[in-house]
Parts: structure tokens; C-alpha cells; sequence
């Protein structure tokens, strides 16, 4: 039987192996992203609204957790909240570190789009009698949104590509099952690296071409 | 304390090796990030797509991936250790990402500025050197900070290759004293001194660039 030797390392076995592995990574960054999505636009908007003291602390928090690596806030989750009784499972370990990680960027993006939306369009909604929260829910979010999709998708990217890092704390995601792959058979090496890296820059290059559509409609 | 004290040299040695790293990885990746920033905006099509194909290719696989590739791969043909490996796999991922803010820094030099130079007689590459470069870094200066602040978080990634950067020597003070809460958060502390205050500095430059706009 002829067989081609960079082929070896995908049977049908591995390839499946691979494929849950995706459906990891996949299903951390869709869950990060939904988490952080909300956390990221209230802490944004506490950001915003410039309320006494309040404000600034949670700035402050923000800058501080935007500032450290992911991989130590990963570690930080998974090895050290139990020294405080709480213990997570690795995935939603993984999930918690990176939705924490994930908010505090959104929010920087959310604060940036909150301040780019003209004034007038706050005197306008005050003046025709809507109250402060419903001029936010009506009028300056759908605006704001509006700008934040293409910033948003790129930290979608980041996040893809950032799932890799939880192999650090032994979740069976993409990278970390290409390991395990060519552990056994040092030829898999490179065929088992360059099926991985195609797949996260399929994944993260289509994500970019939405982010692109989007900036092309909007502008 | 007694956990800082006890191990403040690995601490300081893993903060040096992480500065280091970071260090070389932003000259390198200014360079080639440069590089291809130029070679997307050159008028010949073939150019632009070379520039183009290196920037999302790297833009859009994980750092990590690219640290294995040279430290299981490339490190069979020419040795190397954890640490030349992770920071070469560093100055690779952040170059894209520096391609992609000078080119947004070049594209908003104002065209005139070109014309006026090609007109007064530079040649392309003295006016790109002497009259558009200068002005676009300065356009740039921010969000080229934040990619330095960004390098310098992504270069824990050097400890999953043993390339004895911070992270790297905080799992192994973790690891033998069992601390890992004071450890991570001693780790966090050093990361901090690099990254907060550029971070407010480069808040503050955005803040007067804006007015001064």
C-alpha cells in the first residue's frame, strides 16, 4: 500500500480528535464572547456616565486587568481562586478568565464609542422628553453599536485565537490536542501545526472579512 | 512577603528575561511591521499582495502556534531555546499588527505632502524617509504604544517553551511553594510596573493628540 507520509497523522480517529477540539475552542469564545459582551458595555457605560468615585474605581479595575497577560489571569482562575474555596471545572475556568480578560477590552471599546456619538444627539432625545435611560437604550447605544461592530469582531479574533492559551491549564481544545497528536509520532509534527494554524486562520480570516463588509457598509 | 522575599531573584530575573524579550521583539517587529506596512501602499499590485498576505496571515493565527512552529520545527534545523524561539514567534505576530497601524498612519499623511516632496525633487524612498514616515509614526505613536503593552503581556507566552520570562518563573515559584494566590498576584504586580503607566501615558498622549487635532 502507497501512502503519503504528510497524510499519516489525520485518520479518521485523529481528525475527529481535532474536530472536538475545535468544538472547544468554538464554544469558549462564543460563550467569552456573549459574557464579556454584556460586561464589557456596563462597565462602559459606568465608565461613560462619570458617577462620583464609582466611575473611576471601576476605570481603575478595568486598566488593571486590561494591563496583565491572559495567561497569568488563566492561571490566576484555575490555580489560585481555590486557595479562596473556589474551585472551577477547567472549562468554565477557562471561560471565566477569558470573558474577565475579554469585558475589560470591550469596555475600553464601548467607552470609545460612547464618546464619539455627537452631543446633540443627547440635548436632542432630553429635549423630546426621553429620560436619561431610555435616551441611552434608544438613541445613543443603537448608534454607538452601530460603530463598535468591526472593533468588536477583531477582539472576536483575538479571542479565537487566545483560546490556545488555556492548553496552559490542560484544557482539550485545538492546540492543545494537536500536542497530544504528534506526542505520539514526532513526523506529525508539521503536518498536525499546519492543519491547526489553517483552521484558526479560516476561522479568524472569514471573521475578518465580516468585520471588513461591515466597515465598508457603514462607512 | 516572605514568598517575595525568599524568591525575589527568580522574580527578577523572570522580569528581566520578560523586558529583554519584549525589548528585542519591539525592534524587530517595528522593523519588519515598517517594512510591510510600505510595501502595501507601493503602487506595483504584486507588492501590495505580498505585504498584504503576510499581515493577515499572522494577524490571524495564534501567537502560541507560532511559538511551537519555531521551537519544535525550525529549532531541528537551526538550534535554539525556548527564549530565541518565543521571541522571534513575538516579533513575527506583533510586526503584522505594527504593518497594519503604520499603514493607517501613512494612508492619513495627508496626499499633498507626497506631491509637494516628489516636486521639490526627493526620490519616492527619500520622501517616504524624510517627509511621510516621520509624520505617520507621530499619527501613530499611540496605538503603537498599545501594541507595546500588548507585546509585552504576549510575551508570557515564552513560558509554555521555557524561555524563563515572568510567567514562567511564577509557575515555577507556584509550583514549589504551593502559594499560588500570593505568586500570581506578586507576577501581576511586576507585569503591572511595565504595562500601567505606559498605559495612562498613552491615554494621556491620545487625550492631547485629540485636542491638538
Amino acid at each position: 500500500m502507497v501512502t503519503l507520509g504528510i497524510f499519516d497523522a489525520f485518520t479518521p480517529q485523529n481528525v475527529q480528535y481535532l474536530l472536538g477540539g475545535l468544538g472547544i475552542t468554538v464554544g469558549v469564545s462564543i460563550i467569552s464572547v456573549i459574557l464579556s459582551f454584556i460586561a464589557g458595555s456596563v462597565i462602559g457605560i459606568v465608565q461613560f456616565e462619570r458617577i462620583p468615585y464609582f466611575s473611576k474605581f471601576v476605570g481603575t479595575i478595568n486598566n488593571i486587568i486590561r494591563n496583565l497577560p491572559l495567561l497569568l489571569i488563566i492561571f490566576f482562575v484555575y490555580f489560585a481562586l481555590p486557595k479562596l474555596g473556589i474551585h472551577l471545572p477547567i472549562f468554565w475556568a477557562t471561560v471565566v478568565a477569558m470573558s474577565t480578560f475579554e469585558s475589560s477590552m470591550l469596555a475600553e471599546i464601548v467607552r470609545g464609542g460612547l464618546e464619539s456619538i455627537d452631543e446633540g444627539q443627547f440635548e436632542g432625545a432630553r429635549a423630546n422628553g426621553l429620560t436619561n435611560i431610555q435616551t441611552m437604550f434608544y438613541i445613543v447605544l443603537p448608534q454607538a453599536y452601530k460603530k463598535m461592530i468591526p472593533p468588536i469582531i477583531s477582539q472576536l479574533i483575538s479571542l479565537v485565537k487566545d483560546t490556545s492559551l488555556a492548553m496552559g491549564i490542560v484544557l482539550a481544545e485545538m492546540t492543545y490536542r494537536g500536542q497530544i497528536i504528534y506526542a505520539q509520532n514526532s513526523t506529525y509534527i508539521i503536518p498536525v501545526l499546519i492543519a491547526i494554524t489553517l483552521v484558526y486562520f479560516l476561522l479568524n480570516y472569514g471573521l475578518s472579512l465580516v468585520a471588513k463588509w461591515f466597515d465598508h457598509r457603514l462607512a | 512577603m516572605t514568598l517575595l522575599q525568599n524568591n525575589f531573584p527568580t522574580f527578577l530575573q523572570g522580569f528581566g528575561y520578560t523586558l529583554l524579550s519584549s525589548i528585542i521583539a519591539l525592534i524587530i517587529s517595528m522593523i519588519l511591521g515598517t517594512f510591510f506596512a510600505i510595501l502595501q501602499i507601493l503602487p506595483q499590485k504584486w507588492v501590495q499582495k505580498i505585504g498584504n498576505v503576510y499581515v493577515q496571515v499572522f494577524r490571524n493565527i495564534p501567537l502560541l502556534i507560532i511559538t511551537f512552529f519555531f521551537f519544535l520545527v525550525v529549532a531541528k534545523v537551526i538550534p535554539m531555546n525556548g527564549f530565541t524561539a518565543g521571541t522571534i514567534a513575538l516579533s513575527l505576530y506583533t510586526s503584522a499588527f505594527i504593518a497594519e497601524t503604520v499603514r493607517a498612519g501613512i494612508l492619513s499623511v495627508d496626499n499633498g505632502q507626497m506631491e509637494g516632496a516628489r516636486a521639490n525633487g526627493l526620490s519616492f524612498s527619500q520622501s517616504m524617509r524624510y517627509i511621510i514616515l516621520p509624520q505617520a509614526f507621530k499619527i501613530a505613536l499611540p496605538s503603537l504604544g498599545n501594541q507595546f503593552i500588548n507585546l509585552v503581556k504576549n510575551s508570557s507566552i515564552l513560558a509554555f517553551v521555557g524561555g524563563l520570562d515572568l510567567m514562567y518563573q511564577g509557575n515555577m515559584v507556584a509550583a514549589t511553594t504551593f502559594d499560588t494566590f500570593s505568586t500570581y498576584i506578586i507576577v501581576a504586580l511586576f507585569y503591572l510596573v511595565i504595562t500601567l503607566p505606559l498605559s495612562y501615558y498613552m491615554q494621556n498622549l491620545e487625550r492631547k493628540l485629540k485636542h491638538a487635532a
